[in-house]
């Protein structure tokens, strides 16, 4: 069987739930070799299915922009030929499989929310024109580059090798060039991961700029808390939380929208979720077109009592 | 002096109704077409730091006929002097023949130190342009800023990423992406609009760039729509009004679908 190599994503060592989506994707076209720029948490890549991990360990990586992780996977592609290369399709993840792509000449898919394999072909899904068309694409040039998004598949847990091989590459002067200064982690809110996470509750104008009711319900139901572009604007919720266009495009099991009108610029980033719930006080609002189950009806009583109706039934 | 190329592109309405042409491609007929939103934080971070100093605003734009108003309305905004490549051939390029087309032209502007993008396209939505561009023309590229300061020849952004807020740097020529949050662009003044009128913008075949119409448009492109399919309309939901009981209908109906 072929190779495929996985780009991984651990920040803090700590290898993401994302990561382990694209293990399980790899093994539908070949054998996946996971990439790991780092040290990381290994172990769980042998669980998921990895049979090779590359680790390159250099503080290049973490000192300048994109570059050199891009020459070092292109390296890895031209030494390794595999039959695809999947990445995180985050900002950078999606930089990275620009670069990679280039430099391999090969075709390039970005966004993917499904790969199929069907005789040795490969063919990718992606929703969009904000969630209203989905597109059936395949690479026609060279080893696909794939970026998926996250939520695209369940991790599944199948033991592989998880054989770890140290890989050193030379990185040219020339990807030494954008350097990272000064790097702050941001505080954990303990909450999932806004992108990862199976339940989003959100709130926008309607919250008047006290998100206490929606943290609250979101935490009732361990979910992720999610904002409009109207509510991050008006400085209310900081902008990693922005649902929507310019924002994180969400896809959960579950989006529950609160206070928010439901703008073009918002419907893109979350109208492929499965099931939507919205309470807004304007029953005009277009919000209610897009959902399985509206209240018209004050978030800042409805959600008290969503709350507490949640806690009683968890019990 | 810093003479910066900003590189837009014109876009279906986001707020229309967008498709695609019988040939797979984005219909660029049915709808009308526009400056992309993303675009004019670009123009907007361009114009301040030419104010903030001394220097000239190239706007640049790769598309058919009417991407001439893209560029016009850059112009408007007050950028100097505009550049439209147009070329039948061009149509259906993907993002690596775009990117070839843009580094080509920039190429020929040639005495640029910077060249600023928006984070992506409302179309498309790649994001991927500016670093293929980068990486065409061998330079730094600094994307995604939410900050952009650009002090003599060195270019500082900060990036907010999801786990972590970055301060980067690079200098000499680069080329700089830049995301929504930089701050509101401006909108045309009337001044702004009748001064448009008199700027230049220059026409450029692939030609004039010395590409050959092999190497762009659809039949080249490394990847391929196979098929799109409307995402079917959403069956209408239950509405319920409050009355004193709206949260715990609300959670009942996340019961019966055994989300508590």
């Amino acid at each position: 069987m072929t190779e495929v190599l996985v780009l991984i994503d651990a920040p803090d060592g700590k290898v993401t739930k994302p990561s382990l989506e694209l293990l399980t994707i790899a093994r539908r076209i070949g054998e996946p070799s996971a990439v790991v720029f780092g040290a990381a948490d290994t172990g769980v890549l042998g669980e998921y299915g990895a049979e090779k991990i590359y680790q390159l360990d250099d503080a290049v990586y973490a000192d300048y922009l994109v570059a050199p992780k891009a020459e070092a996977l292109a390296q890895l592609v031209a030494d390794k030929s595999p039959a695809a290369v999947l990445v995180p399709s985050s900002a950078e993840g999606k930089e990275i499989a620009a670069r990679v792509a280039l430099k391999s000449q090969s075709g390039l898919i970005t966004d993917a929310v499904d790969v199929t394999v069907d005789g040795g072909t490969i063919t990718t899904t992606q929703s969009v024109f904000a969630g209203n068309f989905t597109v059936d694409a395949q690479v026609t040039q060279g080893a696909p580059v794939i970026a998926v998004k996250p939520n695209s598949a369940a991790p599944e847990q199948v033991a592989g090798a998880g054989t770890v091989e140290a890989v050193s590459v030379a990185i040219s002067d020339a990807a030494k060039t954008a350097k990272i200064t000064s790097s702050s982690p941001k505080a954990a809110s303990g909450r999932p991961e806004l992108t990862e996470a199976a339940i989003v509750v959100s709130g926008g104008r309607g919250t008047g700029g006290d998100f206490s009711e929606v943290e609250a319900f979101a935490d009732s139901l361990g979910a992720a808390v999610g904002a409009s572009r109207a509510a991050v604007d008006s400085g209310w919720y900081p902008h990693t939380f922005q649902v929507g266009q310019t924002g994180k495009v969400v896809s959960p099991q579950l989006y529950v929208a609160n206070g928010i009108s439901g703008a073009i610029q918002h419907r893109a980033g979350m109208q492929t979720s499965k099931t939507i719930v919205a309470v807004n006080k304007d029953e005009e609002a277009p919000i209610f077109e897009l959902v399985d189950f509206g209240v018209v009806g004050d978030l800042k009583t409805v959600l008290p009592q969503a709350t507490e109706e949640v806690n009683k039934r968890k019990g | 002096m810093t003479k910066i190329v900003v590189a837009v592109k014109y876009v279906p309405d986001a707020t229309a109704n967008r498709t695609f042409s019988a040939d797979n491609t984005v219909d660029r007929e049915g709808v009308d077409g526009l400056l992309s939103e993303l675009d004019e934080y670009a123009v907007e971070q361009a114009l301040q730091v030419v104010e903030n100093g001394e220097g000239e605003v190239v706007v640049l734009t790769v598309g058919p006929a009417d991407a001439a108003d893209a560029v016009r309305k850059a112009l408007q905004m007050g950028a100097d002097s505009g550049i439209h490549v147009e070329d039948d051939s061009i149509h259906g390029s993907d993002a690596f023949a775009t990117s070839a087309v843009l580094a080509k032209a920039i190429e020929k502007v040639g005495d640029y130190d910077l060249v600023f993008f928006g984070m992506a396209s409302t179309d498309a939505g790649m994001g991927v342009v500016p670093t293929l561009v980068a990486e065409r023309l061998g330079l730094p590229a600094v994307t995604y800023a939410n900050q952009v300061t650009v002090d003599g020849d060195t270019v500082k952004i900060v990036r907010d990423g999801d786990t972590a807020t970055q301060e980067i740097e690079a200098s000499g020529k680069l080329v700089v992406s830049v995301t929504d949050q930089t701050g509101e662009a401006r909108y045309p003044s009337f001044k702004g609009i009748m001064a448009a009128k008199k700027k230049d913008v220059v026409e450029w075949s692939l030609a004039d760039l010395g590409i050959d119409a092999g190497e762009v448009g659809l039949d080249n492109a490394w990847s391929k729509v196979e098929s799109f399919t409307p995402r079917p309309p959403r069956t209408a939901g239950e509405i319920v009004t409050d009355e004193g009981d709206g949260g715990v209908k609300l959670v009942e109906f996340l019961a019966s679908k055994k989300f508590v």
